[in-house]
């Protein structure tokens, strides 16, 4: 049976004045029906780009180069605008990182559901209000009726990011793309956030890519996780294995620096050494090489490929 | 909104009494009344004694609060040079000057919005660039030079427009106040090239803050976020980034129209539009205090009014002042 979403070998660049830079760099990974898939990395790791790619919506300069996106069966990456438009907020529907910037501040929030009905779809305005009425309902915002007529900034970031998973749940895609979605929202609002987008996928079989940093976020909600690293997936299999048993050393690190439910006070937080390459400025061989405590001569010359490291995961890395 | 309109409303009396007496300061110091009456003939026994009776003798602040009275049941003096009320006379020359604004600023906003509009979403056409640098030409070059280049070009070289005064007009209410060119196919004629002379200086700036701000806008998250909802093109440009657009050109167009009122004493000059400005001029020349302290604080308020009107208008389109208007 074929994936919902299969992406191949993805290449993003983008298109400088001092020459291309590689963003995205064989990236593939795939999705089924109603799977939820955690892309993780640190700032500049290609998480976002990758996630816009698949709607063909980066921001220029950048460009997919190579790769193939396949979703529902069909070849996607090369569609037109037009073919792309009816795919994008309807097919799948993307939430944003900020509440507070993503909707229209001049526009109220009926106008702006009703819109993305009726740019997919032959339907009247009432009945494109009585969906967004539903879809409000269902994303459990009191009193839906009133909210229609308010206005973005009468609504506090937590209700915007609820009024943002109404509004992405509006056509019933099969994939919602979650680019950190409670990164701006502060740490209780963020667990409500959360478990919402898990209770909707269950309950209509949506696949999610929740785009993070955050790892605790990741292992509660998703099933799959790919760690990307300096544009390349380095780590990929199910959450559990990878989150208990991490290969990668870089995996490692990211899972050591969640501070522990149990801190001393005083005591240092753990991190990696080092940051992460600027995309001009890779290292030969594995990108993670300077701040890995594995590295060994092999590891400055060749890439290391993605290979089966048991239990269903796939891994960078030569020490492995 | 209405406690927003009160608001407003009481800020414009404020505006306006500063206005005045301003106005009042300028008129109280400089020239002689008595001598604008009287002349030179008179013994300085006969001036105190009118001084006394026309009150300049009073402290300032007695003679500032008749002033106000007397402007708000619409008496500004007499006009020397017209040997009339100062207000009926500027009431007679405002119709034309309203007239020539108003062409003005229909010029500018049909041409600026799809101007600014097209070169904001297609920044590297060829015609953006051609608007771009032609936009750049226009504000260096000054109003009275495009005024004459405009007369030689359209009414000495082609002949297919008139070059001077207001050609014939209607009076609309019948009571000798509003002449207007609006309604004569001869009028409409003589309205072309000032309108464009005028709407000369601000048309660059606009189609150049348009485009800025449509390009900001462009950027934004909500239009990225638009794009991702699926939306057509057309609807992202012309629905969602306008309306942003929107918000701060029309602020800065209610600030221009009252400088445009300005302005005109240029362009008037040039066509020899009977209007406000031309006769702003008439009266410096010829030392009409009373008439320029009319003309000033007349002109004053039209461009606070215009303004309040625009924040008003400006909170119809931007519902963040309204909650705030209303707290």
């Amino acid at each position: 049976m074929s994936h919902l979403l299969d992406i191949r070998d993805l290449e993003v660049n983008f298109a400088l004045r001092t020459g291309n830079i590689t963003a995205i760099d064989g990236v593939s990974f795939s999705l089924d029906r109603g799977e939820r898939l955690g892309l993780v990395g640190e700032s500049g790791a290609g998480k976002s780009v990758t996630g816009f790619s698949i709607i063909n919506l980066i921001s220029k300069p950048g460009y997919i180069s190579k790769g193939n996106i396949r979703f529902e069966g069909k070849e996607i990456s090369s569609y037109s605008d037009e073919q792309m438009r009816k795919i994008r907020g309807n097919r799948i529907s993307m939430i944003f990182q900020d509440p507070m910037m993503t909707l229209n501040p001049v526009f109220t929030i009926g106008f702006q559901m009703i819109e993305t009905l009726q740019a997919h779809r032959k339907i009247s305005k009432a009945d494109a209000q009585d969906i967004a009425l539903e879809k409000l309902k269902k994303v459990h915002i009191p009193s839906p009726e009133q909210r229609l007529s308010q206005y973005p900034h009468e609504l506090s970031g937590g209700m915007r990011q609820r009024i943002i998973i109404a509004i992405s749940l509006l056509t019933d895609p099969a994939i919602i793309i979650a680019d950190e979605p409670t990164t701006a929202l502060d740490v209780t609002i963020q667990a409500e956030i959360m478990d919402l987008l898990q209770e909707l996928c269950e309950s209509d079989n949506m696949a999610l890519i929740l785009i993070t940093h955050d790892l605790g976020v990741v292992s509660q909600v998703t099933e799959k996780i790919a760690v990307m690293y300096a544009g390349k997936i380095i780590e990929y299999g199910s959450t559990d294995q990878v989150v208990k048993y991490p290969v990668h050393p870089y995996t490692e690190g990211l899972i050591k620096s969640i501070p522990g439910t149990v801190i001393k006070p005083g005591c240092d937080l753990v991190q990696i050494p080092g940051m992460m390459p600027t995309l001009t400025n890779i290292p030969p061989g594995c990108a993670f090489n300077p701040r890995c405590y594995l590295k060994e001569a092999m590891c400055t010359i060749k890439t290391p490929e993605l290979k089966d490291v048991g239990n269903g995961v796939l891994a960078a890395c030569h020490m492995k | 909104m209405f406690a927003f309109i009160i608001r407003r409303a009481l800020q414009t009396i404020m505006v306006m009494l500063v206005i005045s007496l301003i106005g009042f300061s300028i008129k109280s110091n400089i020239g002689d009344p008595v001598r604008d009456l009287v002349g030179e003939r008179v013994t300085p026994a006969e001036r105190a004694e009118i001084a006394d009776k026309l009150g300049l003798n009073d402290p300032f602040f007695a003679q500032y609060t008749r002033f106000v009275k007397n402007v708000l049941y619409g008496d500004f003096g007499t006009s020397l040079i017209y040997r009339k009320p100062c207000l009926e006379v500027i009431l007679k020359h405002a119709p034309a000057t309203i007239e020539l604004v108003l062409g003005a600023a229909l010029i500018i906003i049909l041409i600026s919005l799809p101007l600014g509009v097209f070169s904001a979403l297609k920044p590297k056409h060829l015609f953006s660039r051609f608007i771009m640098g032609f936009s750049t030409l226009g504000v260096s070059i000054p109003v009275f030079l495009t005024a004459i280049m405009l007369i030689y070009l359209f009414s000495v070289t082609l002949g297919w427009l008139p070059s001077y005064g207001r050609g014939e007009t209607v009076d609309i209410f019948n009571n000798g106040y509003w002449n207007s060119g609006l309604l004569t196919i001869d009028g409409l004629q003589h309205l072309v090239l000032p309108c464009i002379s005028l709407a000369s200086i601000m048309l660059p700036l606009y189609i150049r803050l348009i485009r800025s701000e449509m390009m900001e806008v462009l950027e934004t998250e909500y239009i990225k976020y638009a794009w991702a909802k699926g939306l057509a093109p057309t609807r992202i440009w012309l629905v969602h980034a306008f309306k942003n657009t929107l918000l701060p050109v029309v602020t800065v167009f209610g600030l221009q129209i009252g400088i445009m009122f300005a302005f005109t004493i240029l362009t008037e000059t040039v066509f020899q539009w009977q209007g406000m400005g031309f006769m702003f001029l008439e009266a410096i020349q010829r030392a009409d205090i009373s008439l320029l302290i009319a003309y000033l604080v007349i002109v004053a308020s039209v461009f606070v009014l215009v303004n309040t009107v625009v924040d008003i208008f400006y909170g119809f389109i931007n519902p963040t002042v309204r909650i705030s208007g209303t707290k």
